[in-house]
């Protein structure tokens, strides 16, 4: 705890903590305080992330390749850790574009749409960093709670019946979930005796053999609550209801918050069986088996559907299910494919949600929304609404623009060139056709997933979109701001620039998917020396 | 003490999913909060289940597992509790919007068709 950096691990849970109480004491009524202090915080949470990846990607050099925070500077073991690796740096990055581009969004009219929009955005995102930095398995649970909490007021956000119904089936079902987790966290106490996740890796090869079998029974169990949180078949079929009904700046940010189960999985799953341990690679062969009945539902979904909004929702399972096969591979190469696609997948299906408000406001599907809201929240804010209506700079060329984003996220979505969707799953199957003449039936079966589920959203993107900007005769097009269009534009761009500097992010990747590959170097940056040696095989 | 303890666990847990799955809202949620208790109790057996041990430390006596009871779960329960309680909460509100939003107390929000 020497030089301020090292407290800067903190911020990102800090800094939102901080402005979402403050807008809570500021009132609902003052606007301008609210908006300066959100916009303030996603941007300094912007800064902060990159300066976490850069610590984070320097720290190759030093012997200690994590940066471990010790909360209240209690001694190794007894402190609740943050741990700033590759991996956790890389997610906290995703979350704060994210949070920039659904604020930005928001400005426009949704965060008035219902109240407190601003502190469940700050608080939303102060969860999902917490669960990204956290070393331990209670604190990951609470971080869960943390994030889930806001996400059931964001799905509610701006009322109406279609939300409530999906927000009821979502609350309930996480509901569920989280005793899963409670269930799981407790045994692993009671068995292992500890829930640091490091403590737990490298106590995990001096257990008993019959009590082996029952921390693995555990781990399945808290495997099984992040799974429901992916989305997994048979356990995602809220989602795509869900994430359609909610609002789209909410939707932007939940695309990320089915990714913390992922994360959750590959973290854990990756910690205690991806060494070479007695029960190394347990459970890989059932992730991938879900992973790939996972993309196949999804793809369905995906064709079954007409309307956008669910359209968006099924790719989010395609998406899922595609990170936890490639995980389930357990191959470090494919893991850092799955890696460059998580970050992919989340900016383009993160834009197609916001791009899918503006393109429904043609068809007056968003004005309904809009009126009912006005309705439920009452007349008060009629008059700032229509002023801010004449003030707004509409952009020229609304349905080019529209077009060729729409365009932009179906490539992505569906890995066509030349976009970063390609890349990635290039990146996930070019190693596994590499390693040799015997492609086992796993691999094809992969293989053959990814592209027919490229093909499936290629057939109901373009379906969808010549719906919506060929065929709708007489559609007047309504007005898009710059500052509703500028946060889909910038999360296209980063898609563009991952594909244009596709070299140094993918040995990034590489870099983090090798780390989380030699467990050992995570539990000897987190434990104490005497502690991490004695684990050492 | 344990098989009185997993009796009221599985009892509780059994009821409560049951509940769950019921169609009702109101089910639900008392499903629901069963299965919060069963959950707890089981948190809090985690730590082992004596009777009569210290609570907290005293002097003389030294502070090992073996004298005391593991304050580690019982830290647990308190958060699981608190935490639950509050979600709770939150989705009593949300069943109440429902009903008052569709008129009924379905959890899919309508009655299912005859």
């Amino acid at each position: 705890m020497s030089s301020w950096t090292d407290h800067l691990v903190i911020a990102p849970i800090v800094v939102p903590l901080i402005a979402g109480a403050l807008m809570v004491l500021a009132g609902e009524g003052r606007r301008t305080i609210n908006n300066i202090l959100a916009l303030a915080s996603v941007a300094g949470l912007l800064l902060v992330a990159l300066a976490l990846v850069g610590l984070a990607d320097t720290a190759a050099q030093a012997p200690s390749q994590t940066r471990v925070y010790r909360l209240g500077d209690w001694p190794a073991l007894f402190a609740i850790v943050l741990v700033l690796d590759r991996l956790s740096a890389l997610m906290v990055l995703l979350t704060s574009v994210l949070g920039v581009a659904a604020l930005v969004f928001s400005f426009a009219r949704w965060y008035r749409a219902g109240a407190y929009f601003h502190p469940l955005l700050q608080f939303q995102l102060m969860g999902l960093n917490g669960a990204f930095l956290t070393g331990d398995l209670f604190n990951l649970f609470v971080f869960f709670e943390v994030l889930l909490a806001p996400s059931y007021g964001l799905v509610l956000h701006g009322s109406g019946i279609a939300r409530a119904r999906a927000g009821l089936h979502y609350l309930a079902v996480n509901l569920a979930a989280s005793l899963l987790f409670l269930i799981g966290v407790s045994m692993i106490y009671g068995l292992a005796g500890t829930l640091s996740m490091a403590d737990l890796a490298a106590r995990f090869g001096e257990l008993r053999a019959e009590d082996r079998a029952l921390v693995e029974a555990a781990i399945a169990i808290l495997g099984v609550a992040f799974l429901i949180k992916a989305g997994i078949w048979p356990l995602g079929f809220w989602l795509p209801t869900a994430y359609a009904a909610a609002s789209a700046p909410s939707a932007a940010i939940l695309s990320i918050l089915s990714k913390v189960g992922v994360y959750a999985v590959l973290r854990l799953w990756l910690l205690l069986f991806g060494g070479d341990g007695a029960s190394a690679g347990f459970g890989g062969g059932f992730l991938m088996i879900a992973g790939i009945v996972t993309i196949a539902f999804g793809s369905f979904a995906v064709l079954a559907t007409q309307s956008m909004p669910r359209l968006a929702g099924a790719s989010v399972l395609v998406s899922s299910g595609t990170l936890l096969a490639a995980i389930g591979m357990g191959q470090a190469a494919v893991t850092s494919g799955a890696l460059y696609y998580l970050v992919s997948s989340v900016f383009a299906i993160a834009a197609l949600f916001l791009l899918i408000e503006l393109v429904e406001r043609s068809r007056e599907v968003g004005a309904d929304v809009i009126a009912v809201t006005r309705e439920a929240i009452g007349d008060v804010e009629e008059e700032a609404e229509q002023s801010d209506e004449e003030t707004g700079i509409a952009i020229p060329g609304t349905m080019a623009v529209l077009g060729m984003s729409f365009l932009a996220c179906a490539l992505v979505l569906a890995g066509l060139p030349p976009l970063s969707g390609f890349l990635a799953k290039f990146a996930i199957l070019a190693p596994l056709l590499a390693s040799g003449a015997d492609l086992g039936a796993a691999d094809w079966t992969l293989l053959a997933a990814l592209v027919l589920s490229g093909l499936a959203t290629i057939i109901a993107m373009t379906r969808v979109g010549i719906d919506a900007f060929w065929a709708s005769p007489g559609a007047t097009l309504a007005r898009v701001r710059v500052i509703e269009i500028a946060p889909v534009l910038g999360l296209l761009f980063l898609c563009v620039g991952i594909t244009v500097k596709a070299g140094p992010v993918m040995r990034y990747m590489e870099t983090t998917a090798r780390s989380l590959h030699a467990p050992q170097e995570y539990i000897r940056g987190v434990l104490p020396p005497s502690r991490a040696e004695r684990s050492a095989p | 003490m344990e098989l009185i303890v997993a009796l009221g666990i599985g009892m509780l847990t059994g009821s409560g999913v049951w509940l769950l799955l019921r169609p009702r809202t109101f089910e639900v949620i008392v499903g629901l909060s069963l299965l919060t208790y069963a959950v707890n109790i089981f948190i809090f057996s985690t730590g082992g289940l004596r009777s009569g041990a210290l609570p907290v430390l005293e002097r003389g006596v030294a502070g090992d597992l073996a004298q005391h009871a593991d304050p580690v779960p019982q830290a647990l329960v308190l958060t699981a509790i608190v935490i639950s309680f509050a979600t709770t909460a939150l989705f009593l509100v949300l069943l109440l919007a429902l009903r008052g939003l569709t008129g009924t107390d379905h959890v899919d929000g309508r009655e299912r068709e005859e």
